[in-house]
């Protein structure tokens, strides 16, 4: 029974890791960049929540609803001042400049909030739960899981629905062509990059509240999100949230055997589909 | 004789094809001297301050290594701390099996070398950017299995044997000489290979991947020598780091922090040329020890200037030098003069 107990706490996990790698899903589906400093985005956020909690005393619903679209803001921000230019001078121009990033951001919070672990307190919610028959269910991961489904079900219409998402997944598959039929590519790219910092910045603050965090935090997370993007399938937002599952419920039942095999299993579960299907296991479509 | 052969030589003897300019034969004997004066310096100078040039040492060489794979094999890999790691472990281990630890360094190279072949075929699997994160993906796996390994002290790591009996006036001074015969050798390494038939496929591998393969170029052969020596570079690096710290932690040598800075010394000093590393590690050691005494901030400064230069200038600072002077220290191509045309 424990080991179903397991299988139902990856799976909800897989959720959370889902949401927070549509971001990289997105951003390499839409302009080729991986960004390297995508976990440390995720950490300043949760460091961003902390020192808003911390400091105003508001409610943690308050700084979600602030947070998510400042880094919106921050994200367009970004990939017109930073990414847009280096993405001209080829791909190893913008992998330098994301690692650069993450690299700053990591020590600037180092300076700022020492290396000191952190959590994010949310209440009794964070711990509360249910029974289901013999399975403890905890209210955070089903909403934190429910909350990336809704997440992902929305970038998914917003993707095939609006004009402007049918402009992203054009600009995906055809720059030049997408250009030329009225397209401003760098509108498109800011667009898609705002998405790609609001999910970011959602997913840090549910990492926040579930699990702890220091400035370190971050390259590891990124390779959660790579994991999950490369186990799904490149470009394909549903294998994402497929691969996000695959690694959530792979840690939770490698974690059930050894508590020390909790990551190695997430990697060798990656290096497999690697080495046996390296086109994902939901391969296709982009975006 | 046909007309093709008449034309051609009249051809060669229209141009005149050289290796070196006269620059670089000067400059040649300047860093000969540079090479002889620093292996003389143990006799010189106190120890702290080969020790400090150990350091100097090692990144030169493992930023000349990073240089090596993506500069010229175009790949980009943020997971060569696997084999720094690997070359530390196999110094350890192989210490504890009678090895000289000194020697046991360029026998960590070569352990690096077969541990590189397999993780290879799996790093190939991804392309471009994704090569990236790939390669740190398989850095963590390995320092995940290396700390289940009990026998080489799990989690805390491990202290290197054979070595206390040494005077630590001598295990400094050899110390240092094996760090700058990693140096020498990963530089001119380097240099050997870039100018022989290897190091013309890859430029054209990198410059254009496409034609180069339809050429008949062997693109994934000539990617995975240069993935190889990048490999064994490293691990020699790794080693080298363990003789010099008598000590190895699993966190530490394992940490992507070692990525971080050849990527910064590769790209400050100028991606794509032998002088680049040289040039980016006295920068980056220079902004080190001056900022010592204001914690991580070097990093920060580092990665901002980092970002810049690969943002606004993608040739770094040897590139400004080069499009200033002409001045090529080691150089891979050829000058090409026109004659008098007869």
């Amino acid at each position: 029974m424990q080991w179903i107990n397991a299988l139902v706490q990856g799976l909800l996990l897989g959720g959370l890791y889902a949401l927070f790698a549509t971001g990289l899903s997105l951003m390499f589906g839409v302009m080729r960049i991986v960004n390297l400093a995508h976990g440390d985005l995720a950490v300043v956020a949760s460091f961003l929540a902390l020192a808003l909690v911390g400091g105003t005393g508001l409610p943690l619903w308050v700084v979600i609803v602030v947070t998510v679209p400042l880094f919106a803001l921050l994200g367009y921000l970004t990939q017109r001042v930073l990414l847009q230019g280096s993405l001209s001078s080829g791909p190893m121009a913008t992998l330098l400049v994301t690692f650069g990033l993450s690299i700053v951001l990591q020590n600037v919070l180092l300076e700022i909030f020492s290396a000191d672990t952190r959590t994010l307190d949310s209440g009794s919610f964070a711990t509360s739960s249910f029974h289901l028959g013999p399975i403890t269910v905890g209210w955070l991961p089903l909403v934190t899981f429910l909350l990336a489904g809704a997440v992902l079900a929305g970038i998914g219409v917003f993707l095939s629905r609006t004009g402007l998402g049918r402009m992203l997944r054009a600009s995906s598959d055809d720059r030049e062509t997408a250009s030329l039929v009225g397209a401003d590519s760098r509108h498109v790219y800011g667009v898609a990059t705002a998405i790609a910092f609001a999910t970011v910045a959602l997913a840090g603050l549910m990492f926040a509240v579930r699990s702890s965090f220091d400035p370190a935090t971050g390259p590891s997370r990124l390779i959660f999100a790579f994991e999950a993007v490369v186990i799904g399938g490149l470009g394909s937002l549903w294998g994402t949230l497929l691969g996000g599952i695959v690694l959530g419920v792979t840690q939770s039942i490698g974690s059930q055997i050894d508590p020390a095999m909790t990551l190695l299993a997430g990697h060798l579960v990656f290096l497999a589909v690697l080495a046996f299907r390296p086109q994902g296991l939901l391969a296709g479509r982009t975006a | 004789m046909t007309l093709s052969h008449l034309l051609s030589e009249r051809a060669a003897a229209a141009v005149d094809v050289r290796r070196a300019a006269r620059t670089s034969k000067v400059s040649g004997g300047v860093l000969l001297a540079l090479v002889v004066l620093l292996a003389a310096l143990p006799y010189v100078v106190f120890s702290d301050v080969t020790d400090t040039l150990v350091n100097f040492f090692v990144l030169v060489a493992l930023a000349g290594m990073w240089n090596l794979l993506a500069g010229f094999g175009g790949l980009v890999s943020v997971g060569q701390q696997a084999f720094i790691g690997i070359g530390a472990y196999s110094v350890i281990a192989l210490a504890d099996l009678g090895v000289q630890p000194y020697l046991a360094v360029p026998l960590a190279a070569l352990t690096c070398v077969v541990f590189a072949v397999p993780t290879s075929w799996l790093a190939f699997r991804l392309r471009g950017d994704y090569f990236a994160v790939g390669t740190w993906v398989i850095a963590e796996v390995y320092r995940l299995l290396v700390v289940r390994i009990d026998a080489l002290g799990g989690a805390s790591g491990k202290g290197l044997s054979g070595l206390s009996g040494l005077d630590p006036a001598l295990r400094g001074a050899l110390t240092y000489w094996v760090a700058l015969t990693l140096t020498l050798a990963t530089v001119g390494g380097c240099y050997l290979l870039l100018r022989g038939r290897v190091g013309l496929s890859l430029m054209a591998v990198r410059d254009e991947e496409t034609a180069a393969s339809a050429a008949g170029i062997d693109v994934t052969r000539a990617k995975r020598i240069v993935y190889l020596v990048s490999a064994a570079g490293c691990g020699a690096a790794g080693g080298v780091i363990t003789v010099s710290s008598l000590s190895v932690n699993p966190d530490a040598i394992f940490n992507v922090q070692w990525s971080a800075y050849m990527i910064f010394i590769v790209v400050i000093g100028g991606i794509g040329f032998i002088e680049g590393p040289l040039i980016g590690a006295v920068v980056f050691f220079a902004l080190q020890q001056l900022l010592a005494d204001f914690g991580s901030w070097y990093l920060v400064i580092l990665g901002v200037v980092g970002i810049a230069a690969a943002r606004w200038l993608p040739g770094g600072l040897w590139g400004l030098v080069r499009d200033r002077t002409g001045l090529s220290l080691f150089p891979v191509g050829y000058h090409v003069r026109t004659g008098d045309v007869r």
